[in-house]
């Protein structure tokens, strides 16, 4: 779920003083809401994205336009969902643009650093795992990963927005400039498509765990 | 006994179903389903163990020493900075127009001469609500123009996956800037229905500028839908004529008891 931007953190002013300061031309202040909000804005971005590289760009350029705009932002809304939204806008068009390219290209789906990004073994949370449960938990990241870089922008963006921030419909609708009924199809689409491509993981019932992720 | 479609069982999940005590009795009799469900439940068991790597304490300060040197100067006062915005050299010739049309109005009150009497204030300020309603009709009209052309296109026939509005993107960012100094002279000039209409329009602009440069046809649908669900393109016609013939109407009979923004605002 998202944080709550209103607090006063390590900066000692609130986001709303933070905002109006920045806007009277005192541009430390602007510092305080780029520190605080930072890793929120990359963590959003990098599971859009699915690597760090791309992941840190996002969130400097969402800041960098939100600075350019921040008068239209508004005194009463919460910096970090403005943020949030801005980054997530830039993320889908990225995607998008990375999709296009590589469909020119017609180049391989993983790079070199999306294979090594994630550290597998972080993932399994027994503290002595089996090593057969340790390679299905090492090939369902793989997939998952795959399964995730499948999808398109659009769905990416709805199941990451959806699921993992806990964004409502209309939220999600507003970033990809859709509908709320259109949206709902997005993410339901996206489950599908994460599901059937970890077929082989996700067992039946009373195993409907996906195997690798038991504690 | 007939199952519940994966659909449902998402939507179930969600929290979304209307018939969430039918589908709950199913599933406390039905095995199959149940396993359903628990298949769909474990996708995102899988996504919650994707990890993000952590970025690290010192993170925000890493961020904020790559942006602190690409940040825009801004003067240090506010309203300095809506200068600087206005003079930017793409906004230059947009804004320009609206700034030289409200200096006329200003100066044109005051260049008629000093006050003598209450008919010369009266004068004075009957020139300058003519120029800033010539002013303001005329963005609206380029608003409107724009409107029209977002509302009017049929992407979808182009066959196009991606849609480019990156100019219609630059001529709303232009026309927010105008807008805001509008509606704020409304605003000040009491004439409360033109500042509401104005409102209105910039959050439609605002919409259009802040859309991806490129959209699908679907997103393009959603931005027209979003248009016409507003009305705002009936609002700013209308308005438009009330300005147009206002505007008329000045230069026939100069003389009247009460300002029309007052006849408008009652209306």
């Amino acid at each position: 779920m998202r944080e709550s931007s209103e607090r006063v953190g390590a900066g000692g002013i609130s986001d709303a003083a933070a905002v109006e300061r920045t806007l009277a031309g005192e541009r430390d202040a602007y510092r305080v809401l780029v520190e605080r909000h930072s890793t929120y804005v990359y963590r959003v971005a990098y599971r859009m994205t699915g690597n760090s590289h791309d992941a840190e760009e996002i969130v400097q350029e969402a800041f960098l336009r939100a600075y350019q705009k921040l008068q239209q932002f508004a005194g009463n809304a919460n910096f970090g969902t403005w943020v949030y939204r801005i980054a997530a806008n830039y993320a889908i068009d990225r995607l998008r643009q990375k999709k296009n390219e590589e469909s020119r290209r017609e180049a391989p789906t993983r790079s070199a650093e999306s294979e090594t990004e994630i550290d597998p073994l972080s993932q399994v949370k027994d503290s002595a795992p089996s090593p057969e449960r340790l390679a299905t938990s090492v090939e369902l990241a793989k997939k998952m990963k795959e399964a995730l870089d499948a999808l398109s922008p659009a769905e990416r963006t709805a199941i990451v927005m959806r699921h993992w921030d806990g964004c409502g419909i209309e939220e999600i609708a507003a970033v990809l400039k859709s509908n709320t009924s259109a949206t709902k199809n997005t993410v339901f689409r996206a489950v599908q498509k994460l599901r059937q491509a970890l077929k082989p993981f996700v067992q039946g019932r009373g195993t409907a765990k996906a195997v690798g992720t038991e504690s | 006994m007939k199952h519940i479609t994966e659909e449902e069982l998402f939507r179930y999940r969600e929290g979304e179903m209307k018939a969430r005590d039918a589908i709950a009795a199913h599933l406390k009799e039905c095995g199959e389903c149940r396993v359903e469900l628990d298949r769909i439940e474990a996708v995102f068991q899988a996504l919650d163990a994707m990890p993000v790597p952590d970025p690290g304490e010192e993170y925000g300060r890493k961020v904020w020493r790559q942006i602190a040197e690409r940040l825009p100067e801004r003067f240090h006062e506010k309203w300095a900075s809506w200068w600087e915005a206005w003079f930017a050299p793409r906004r230059l010739i947009a804004v320009g127009t609206a700034a030289a049309l409200l200096a006329i109005a200003f100066f044109a009150g005051r260049i008629s001469g000093p006050k003598k009497s209450n008919d010369d204030v009266l004068d004075a300020g009957k020139v300058r609500e003519r120029v800033l309603v010539v002013a303001v009709g005329a963005h609206l009209g380029k608003s409107e123009m724009i409107l029209m052309e977002l509302s009017n296109a049929q992407p979808a026939e182009s066959g196009k996956k991606l849609i480019n509005i990156s100019t219609e993107q630059k001529r709303a960012e232009d026309l927010v800037e105008e807008n805001r100094l509008y509606r704020q002279t409304a605003l000040n000039g009491g004439d409360n229905a033109v500042a509401s209409t104005l409102n209105e329009l910039e959050r439609v602009l605002l919409d259009v500028a802040n859309s991806p440069a490129e959209v699908t046809p679907a997103q393009f649908e959603s931005i027209q839908k979003r248009i016409a669900a507003q009305g705002i393109l009936l609002k700013v016609r209308v308005v438009r004529q009330e300005l147009r013939a206002e505007s008329e109407g000045r230069k026939s009979e100069p003389a009247q008891n009460d300002s029309t923004a007052k006849v408008r605002n009652k209306a």
